[in-house]
C-alpha cells in the first residue's frame, strides 16, 4: 500500500474526514494555548511588550514560505502524476498561504512603527514577503479565472513552478538592492536568536498551532473543492442524462 | 491585570489585526465547506432519487 | 521557417493597427508626467532618473504583451504554429524576439532621449542603453509565459499584469542599480553581471514553461 493510494478522491475523503476532527482539536488547543501563553510573557527589557508579537509574527510568517513550498510541491505532483487531489490541495492551500503572508506583514508593520518608527520600511525581509504576497495574489487570481478545471491546475502549475524561482530569486535581489542603498543597516530582528526560554516554549507551541491550524483549514478546503468538483460532474451528468 | 506597558496600543492591535485576519479564513473556509456539502447533498438527493 | 515567421511577426506588428510606437510613446508619456507630479527640480529629478526611465520601460514593455498570442489564438494561426516543424518552444522564443525588436528597441533607441529629460547625468546614458539592452530580452520573454498562461482567458489583460509584473522585479533591481552607480560613478560591473545571468537564464528557461502553458490552452 503506498501512499499514492490517498490521492484518489474517495480515498482521501475517508480518511481525512477521519482525522479531521483530531487536527482541528489540536490545531484549536495548540494556537489558543501557544497564542495566549505569549500573550502572557514578561515584558522584554528591550522591547517592553512588543515582544508579544512575536508570537503571531514568526509562526506566520514561517507558514507563508512553507505553504508555498507546499503549494510547489503538490504542483509539481500534479504535473507529473496527474493526481487531482494534489491540484486541488495547491489550490486550497493558497489563500490561507496569502493571509498567513498578510499576518506577518500586518503584526510587522504594528511592530516596526514603535521599534524603527515607521510602519513599513524597504528591508529586504519585509520587501521579500511583500513580493511573495503578490504572487500569492496572482495564483488565487489565475485560478479564478480559469473556467476548465483540468487546464485551471495545468497553467497554475507551471505559474507555482516559475514562480517559486522568481520568489526564490526576488528574495537575493532585494539583499543586493537594500545593500546598494544604505550600506549595513541591518533592521531585521534575528528571530530564534539570544531568545531566552520564557519566550522560546510559547514561541514553539504557536509555531506547532499555526502548523496544526493550516492543516485543518487545508484538509477543510481541499475536501471543499473535491464536493464541488463532484457536484459539478454529476450537475453536468444530469444535463446530459 | 496583565502588564503591557507603553506598548499596550502595538500589542493590542498586532493580535487584535492577526485574530480578525484567521478568524476570517477560518470562516470562510467552513462556510464553503458546508455550502458545497449542502450543495452535494442535495444534488445527490436529486440525481439518485 | 523561423525567419519566415520572424518576418510575418514583425510584418504584423509594424503595419496600421499593429501598435508599434505605442510603447514609445507611453514612455514619453510617462517620463513627461512624472516632472508634474514630482516638481521640475533638478535636484528631485536627478536621483529618481534610473528608477522612472526603468520602470517606464517596464510598463511600456507590458502594455503589447497580450498581442503575441491573441491574434494567432483567435484565427487559428496558433494550431498551425502548434503542428509546425519547428517545436513550440522555438515559436515562443521567435515571437518574443518579434516583441523585442517592435516594443524593447525602440524603446532603448529612445530612453537616452527621455533621459535629457528627467536630468540623467551625461556618463550614466552609455550604461542606461546598456542595462536596457540586457535587460529588456527577458522583460519580453517572461511577457511572451504571462501571455502564454492568459490567451485563453477573455479578460486577461489585467491578470497579465499581476501575473507578470512581479516576475519583473529582479530584473528592475538590477537594472536600475546598474544605471545608478553609472550615475553616481560606482562600478556597475557587478549588477550587470546579474542582469546579464537573469537574461541568459529566463531566455533558456522560460520558452519551456511558456510552451507547456500554450499547450494547456491549445487542447
Amino acid at each position: 500500500m503506498s501512499i499514492w493510494e490517498y490521492a484518489n478522491p474517495v480515498k482521501f475523503m475517508r480518511l481525512s474526514g477521519a482525522i479531521l476532527p483530531w487536527v482541528v482539536v489540536g490545531a484549536v488547543l495548540c494556537t489558543v494555548g501557544g497564542v495566549v501563553w505569549g500573550f502572557l510573557t514578561p515584558l522584554d527589557y528591550k522591547q517592553g511588550a512588543t515582544v508579544k508579537i512575536v508570537f503571531l509574527h514568526v509562526p506566520a510568517a514561517m507558514m507563508a514560505i512553507n505553504i508555498w513550498v507546499m503549494m510547489l510541491v503538490t504542483s509539481l505532483i500534479w504535473l507529473i502524476r496527474r493526481h487531482h487531489v494534489s491540484a486541488l490541495a495547491a489550490k486550497a492551500a493558497a489563500p490561507v498561504g496569502a493571509v498567513m503572508t498578510l499576518i506577518a506583514l500586518a503584526t510587522g508593520a504594528i511592530w516596526g512603527q514603535p521599534m524603527w518608527g515607521s510602519w513599513w520600511e524597504w528591508d529586504p525581509r519585509l520587501t521579500s514577503f511583500l513580493i511573495l504576497f503578490l504572487f500569492y495574489v496572482g495564483y488565487i487570481a489565475l485560478w479564478s479565472a480559469i473556467e476548465d478545471p483540468d487546464s485551471a491546475a495545468d497553467l497554475t502549475g507551471v505559474l507555482c513552478l516559475v514562480g517559486s524561482v522568481f520568489a526564490l530569486l526576488s528574495r537575493y535581489a532585494v539583499l543586493f538592492w537594500n545593500q546598494g542603498l544604505h550600506q549595513g543597516a541591518s533592521l531585521s530582528v534575528a528571530p530564534g536568536e539570544r531568545m531566552s526560554a520564557v519566550y522560546r516554549y510559547p514561541l514553539y507551541l504557536s509555531m506547532l498551532g499555526f502548523l496544526l491550524l493550516f492543516l485543518a483549514l487545508l484538509l477543510i478546503r481541499t475536501r471543499t473543492e473535491i464536493r464541488r468538483r463532484r457536484l459539478a460532474a454529476l450537475q453536468a451528468r444530469e444535463i446530459r442524462g | 491585570m496583565i502588564e503591557l506597558g507603553k506598548y499596550a496600543g502595538t500589542v493590542l492591535a498586532a493580535y487584535g489585526v492577526s485574530v480578525l485576519l484567521l478568524a476570517g479564513i477560518v470562516w470562510h473556509s467552513v462556510a464553503a465547506n458546508a455550502r458545497a456539502r449542502n450543495d452535494l447533498h442535495r444534488q445527490e438527493g436529486r440525481t439518485n432519487g | 521557417m523561423v525567419l519566415a515567421l520572424l518576418k510575418r511577426d514583425l510584418a504584423l506588428a509594424t503595419r496600421a493597427g499593429g501598435g508599434f510606437g505605442l510603447a514609445v510613446a507611453f514612455f514619453l508619456i510617462l517620463c513627461a508626467l512624472v516632472p508634474f507630479g514630482v516638481g521640475p527640480d533638478t535636484g528631485a529629478l536627478r536621483p529618481i532618473g534610473p528608477g522612472i526611465l526603468w520602470v517606464g520601460a517596464l510598463l511600456a514593455c507590458l502594455l503589447s504583451l497580450d498581442r503575441i498570442f491573441a491574434l494567432d489564438h483567435e484565427d487559428g494561426s496558433m494550431d498551425l504554429l502548434a503542428t509546425a516543424p519547428i517545436p513550440l518552444e522555438g515559436v515562443v522564443a521567435v515571437k518574443a524576439l518579434a516583441h523585442w525588436i517592435t516594443s524593447g528597441l525602440p524603446l532603448i533607441v529612445a530612453a537616452p532621449v527621455f533621459g535629457l529629460l528627467l536630468h540623467l547625468p551625461g556618463a550614466a546614458t552609455p550604461w542606461l542603453i546598456a542595462s536596457l539592452l540586457v535587460g529588456t530580452p527577458a522583460l519580453s520573454m517572461l511577457g511572451a509565459f504571462g501571455a502564454a498562461i492568459t490567451v485563453g482567458l477573455r479578460r486577461g489583460g489585467l491578470l497579465l499584469s499581476l501575473l507578470v509584473l512581479p516576475l519583473y522585479i529582479p530584473t528592475l533591481i538590477f537594472g536600475t542599480e546598474v544605471v545608478r552607480r553609472g550615475a553616481e560613478g560606482g562600478d556597475p560591473a557587478t549588477p550587470m553581471l546579474f542582469l546579464a545571468g537573469i537574461t541568459a537564464g529566463v531566455i533558456a528557461l522560460v520558452p519551456f514553461a511558456a510552451a507547456a502553458a500554450l499547450r494547456v490552452n491549445l487542447r
